[in-house]
């Protein structure tokens, strides 16, 4: 009897951790299962990523569709190439849609907000975003402000 | 002044040799055993000892440090008008650092101790030896069972400890001092990572589970079998168990987050 009744309480014990474990990675760290696998890759550049870093958020309209895989510097434009991972469900997105990197709230994380273009074709696997616009950044636009009341 | 040299090394000589016995200690009970070496039913007796009988104290040790959290983050972030980034800040706190470590400390203290007075007192009252007149060996059959269940309980019990923290630190948040669910909630899942907080914190917890029960182990079996040699053995445990966790974290959140 006493031997049941620890085996039991062990048993529960290692079930609590594991519901522990799995409310940490779904309610806490918001892991979702769904995420990879079925997306495709869409790629950017960018003349100044002012902070973007990788895993970032894709979102059009607020709403997230993708992440940034991977960062790198084109040695020809000596620009920054942001690759993202687009979900399938958002395959219809116009190829002249344009990219912008935005930051949430005043001093939150930057992210890409893409904005739909209005021709009738999609980006597929492996396109290029023309249409970038680079982050905001604070030092040039009070260098640009300061510049320009100084000429007044 | 040969005389105070001399016990210099000799006490060097000395912390070596035990630090070599413990070793082999560990050797021999855990990678040459597995879990189950000593039979299943040992495991089972020792993780209900090691690791239930501290569920109490680290369930309602995590929630006040949750709630703790809550309140005092609560008080900075307000007057930067981020009270929003309140479940970020509590839950990587308790994931990266406090869960870990508390639990760790707080484990010493309840099990840790218990284990070395066990088996000291086992060598005092001849245990041990008795057993190995049997021929049973008493490191398979009184170590490995328990250095597997503070292997297997630690990260459990820390896992724990950060989810009721955090349940904890929501409760203050939202309920008490009224900021809003979604960004409680929202804020932390888009800053934590499972892998990087998460898992990190797991490994950080299984490592503090292996040092604390080795030490606590090796302090019962190298203990003097009087009952001041016990007392004495116990006190070791807990403050050597205690400084090594602590020390270890610094080192093993350099590893992880590099940049040392």
């Amino acid at each position: 009897m006493r031997m049941r009744f620890i085996e039991l309480s062990v048993g529960a014990f290692m079930v609590l951790g594991i519901i522990a474990l799995v409310l940490m990675a779904f309610r806490v760290s918001g892991l979702s299962l769904q995420d990879n696998g079925d997306t495709y890759t869409v790629k950017a550049r960018f003349e100044n990523l002012g902070g973007l870093t990788e895993r970032a958020k894709v979102s059009m309209a607020g709403v997230t569709i993708g992440r940034v895989s991977k960062i790198y510097l084109d040695h020809e434009w000596y620009a920054a190439v942001v690759e993202m991972e687009i979900n399938k469900s958002m395959s219809t997105i116009s190829v002249d849609s344009s990219a912008a990197i935005l930051t949430a709230g005043l001093l939150g994380e930057k992210y890409i907000g893409i904005s739909v273009g209005a021709e009738d074709d999609n980006l597929k696997h492996g396109d290029w975003i023309e249409d970038t616009q680079s982050a905001i950044v604070l030092e040039e636009l009070i260098g640009r402000f300061l510049f320009s009341k100084a000429e007044e | 002044m040969l005389q105070q040299l001399q016990n210099i090394g000799k006490r060097g000589v000395l912390a070596m040799e035990s630090i070599g016995r413990a070793t082999l200690l560990l050797w021999h009970s855990v990678f040459w055993g597995g879990p189950g070496s000593a039979g299943f039913a040992d495991l089972l007796k020792q993780i209900y000892a090691v690791g239930i009988r501290s569920l109490i104290i680290i369930v309602v040790a995590g929630f006040f440090v949750g709630m703790v959290l809550g309140l005092q983050g609560y008080n900075i972030l307000v007057d930067f008008g981020s009270a929003a980034a309140l479940g970020t800040m509590v839950s990587l706190t308790l994931l990266r650092e406090l869960g870990p470590v508390v639990t760790a400390l707080l484990f010493a203290g309840r099990a840790g101790s218990a284990l070395t007075a066990e088996i000291g007192l086992m060598k005092a009252t001849e245990q041990l030896s008795a057993m190995e007149m049997m021929g049973v060996d008493p490191l398979k059959r009184v170590i490995t069972p328990r250095l597997w269940a503070g292997i297997i309980s630690m990260p459990i019990l820390a896992l724990l400890f950060s989810t009721v923290g955090i349940w904890g630190g929501a409760f203050v948040a939202i309920d008490m001092l009224g900021i809003d669910d979604g960004a409680y909630w929202g804020n932390m899942q888009s800053a934590v990572e499972f892998y990087d907080d998460v898992i990190k914190g797991v490994i950080k917890s299984i490592v503090f589970g292996i040092v604390v029960t080795w030490i606590a182990v090796c302090q019962g079996y190298d203990s003097v079998p009087t009952s001041e040699g016990i007392g004495k053995a116990t006190t070791q445990t807990v403050v050597i168990s205690s400084l090594a966790v602590l020390g270890l974290d610094f080192v093993l959140t350099a590893v992880m987050l590099g940049g040392v």
